[in-house]
């Protein structure tokens, strides 16, 4: 259920699941955004998924708030729907040229690289949602002992293929773009494909994603 | 098969495709783009008997300088923009929301726009360019849209596929109007700033930064005091939501914006004033009042029906 709605300024609705981020509330949270894509409500121009909320744009030109709130409060959600999920494999080099960040994360986590690297290619990571640029997944949860704040001062260009880390999350970018994740490596696979219309995206919200570490010269003879 | 092309002599700073944008996917994380200024691209574009959602070309302070080869064909410029026309080595002062022939071997130099970003060049035909999700919209950022989501550049061309065959001249009288005053509805984390912090949004001036792009716009000047946290979970974000980030310097999110944001917002854009905004040059002043929701809804009502007369008058 959701906690609340209120106006997101005059043309979308902000749907409030609670505070926390866990994989329960998130699954509510797609669920909601599936059955709101397949309700086919007049005037909807945008729904956004993400941990714990969920915004409805509309187009104020046929619709306004008050409508599609009443209609989002009746609207019939699928619970049962169960969300296809996938397991993706993605490649990961951690060279020293890759992982950006490797030595303040030593010394933020108090931990030595092969721990660091121990740790982060230990676990399955869940996908809560995609966005900020095209494609870019934000996955959890990292290992309790492997959470570090943003760096200070963004940097203006983040390699395309980085992974980065920050708090309980790790993420790709997807393309070249200003960013502030402690970067560890990066994968040669493209996560973000335009010409592919119906499915850009390689990782979709509640797939699990598995990073194996490559070497260089791996990575090197990726697409060969 | 025609053979009618305009050449870019000059590309111009900011130059690109447009026209509504697109939807539906601010979940894999592809903002709407389009045209900056609504009413401007809509009014190109019935200046010269295109369908309201054609293509345009928008260009950003420099605009292009372009040379015409091939058949007569209309052409409109919109916003408040300085540009000439050129036929036969005569150069002629162009005004804006009037349409004008222009005939093989002319040329249309658009020097800059006046006090204001964003103009528009309409042109009277159906352009060869390419779709993604069913707009031309380029966005550079993630490279998607006409032209490989990439700026148009000199010696580049614009080929038509198909002229207007409907090339009467027509203009409208219309002067766009500035703002400084921006009607703002209060936003999901406006509890996260103090009292005084409020009171500095609602009351204090900020200064347009040059960092300011299709993105966003950047505010100095004031800084927002929040008592609570400077970030919070990572959400969506839509068109006009304004962030505070740590440092306490407003961002107001433009079409182009990252889909997603993790600092509080303090306040959204009333629909009505978008378009106005955009225009908003850096270095200018810019000042927030606000608006209750219903009041914004009507005013947008007010403001669409107007945009309806004018484009009537065409």
């Amino acid at each position: 259920m959701i906690n609340k709605i209120v106006n997101l300024g005059d043309s979308a609705l902000y749907c409030d699941f609670g505070q926390e981020v866990n994989k329960e509330i998130n699954s509510k949270v797609i669920k909601y955004f599936n059955s709101v894509r397949k309700s086919n409500i007049e005037g909807i121009t945008n729904v956004t998924p993400s941990y714990n909320k969920l915004i409805i744009s509309f187009n104020l030109s046929i619709t306004n708030f008050k409508k599609i709130k009443k209609e989002i409060e009746v609207l019939n959600i699928d619970y049962e729907n169960k969300i296809i999920n996938k397991e993706i494999q993605i490649p990961v080099c951690c060279e020293s040229s890759f992982s950006l960040d490797i030595k303040r994360l030593e010394k933020k986590l108090s931990l030595n690289r092969e721990q660091i690297l121990e740790k982060f290619f230990n676990k399955k990571y869940f996908c809560y949602m995609t966005g900020f640029i095209a494609g870019m997944p934000f996955l959890g949860d990292l290992d309790e002992n492997m959470r570090a704040n943003r760096l200070e001062t963004p940097r203006v260009k983040v390699p395309k293929g980085s992974i980065g880390l920050t708090e309980q999350f790790t993420n790709i970018y997807t393309f070249e773009s200003p960013g502030g994740w402690n970067i560890i490596g990066n994968t040669p696979l493209n996560i973000f494909n335009n010409l592919n219309e119906n499915e850009p995206n390689l990782i979709s919200p509640g797939d699990t994603v598995i990073f194996k570490e490559i070497t260089s010269s791996e990575y090197k003879n990726y697409h060969d | 098969m025609i053979n009618s092309y305009f050449k870019f002599i000059r590309s111009g700073i900011n130059t690109t495709y447009q026209d509504k944008g697109r939807e539906n996917l601010y979940h894999i994380g592809i903002p709407y783009s389009g045209a900056m200024d609504n009413r401007n691209f809509l009014i190109a574009n019935k200046l010269v008997n295109n369908n309201l959602n054609a293509p345009v070309l928008e260009f950003a302070y420099q605009g292009p300088h372009l040379k015409y080869q091939g058949d007569t064909i209309i052409i409109a410029i919109t916003g408040d923009v300085i540009f000439k026309i050129i036929k036969n080595g005569v150069e002629y002062t162009g005004n804006c929301y009037e349409s004008y022939q222009i005939e093989n071997g002319d040329e249309i130099d658009i020097i800059s726009t006046n006090k204001t970003i964003y103009g528009y060049l309409a042109i009277g035909g159906e352009i060869d360019i390419k779709f993604q999700w069913k707009s031309c919209s380029i966005n550079t950022n993630a490279k998607i849209g006409s032209n490989n989501g990439k700026k148009l550049e000199n010696n580049q061309t614009i080929k038509l596929l198909k002229l207007n065959s409907n090339k009467d001249k027509k203009k409208i009288d219309y002067t766009n109007s500035k703002v400084e005053n921006i009607r703002v509805i209060k936003g999901t984390n406006f509890n996260y700033f103090s009292d005084e912090g409020i009171k500095t949004f609602f009351e204090k001036k900020f200064i347009v930064s040059k960092l300011s792009d299709r993105m966003g716009m950047r505010l100095q000047g004031n800084k927002i005091n929040n008592v609570v946290n400077t970030n919070i979970k990572s959400e969506g974000l839509i068109k006009g939501v304004i962030q505070v980030p740590p440092d306490g310097n407003p961002i107001i999110m433009l079409s182009d914006h990252g889909t997603i944001g993790g600092y509080p917002k303090i306040g959204v854009v009333a629909s009505v004033d978008y378009d106005r905004l955009v225009q908003i040059t850096p270095g200018s002043e810019i000042k927030f009042t606000e608006i209750q929701l219903t009041d914004a809804e009507t005013l947008f009502k007010l403001y669409e029906m107007d945009t309806d007369n004018l484009l009537s008058q065409i």
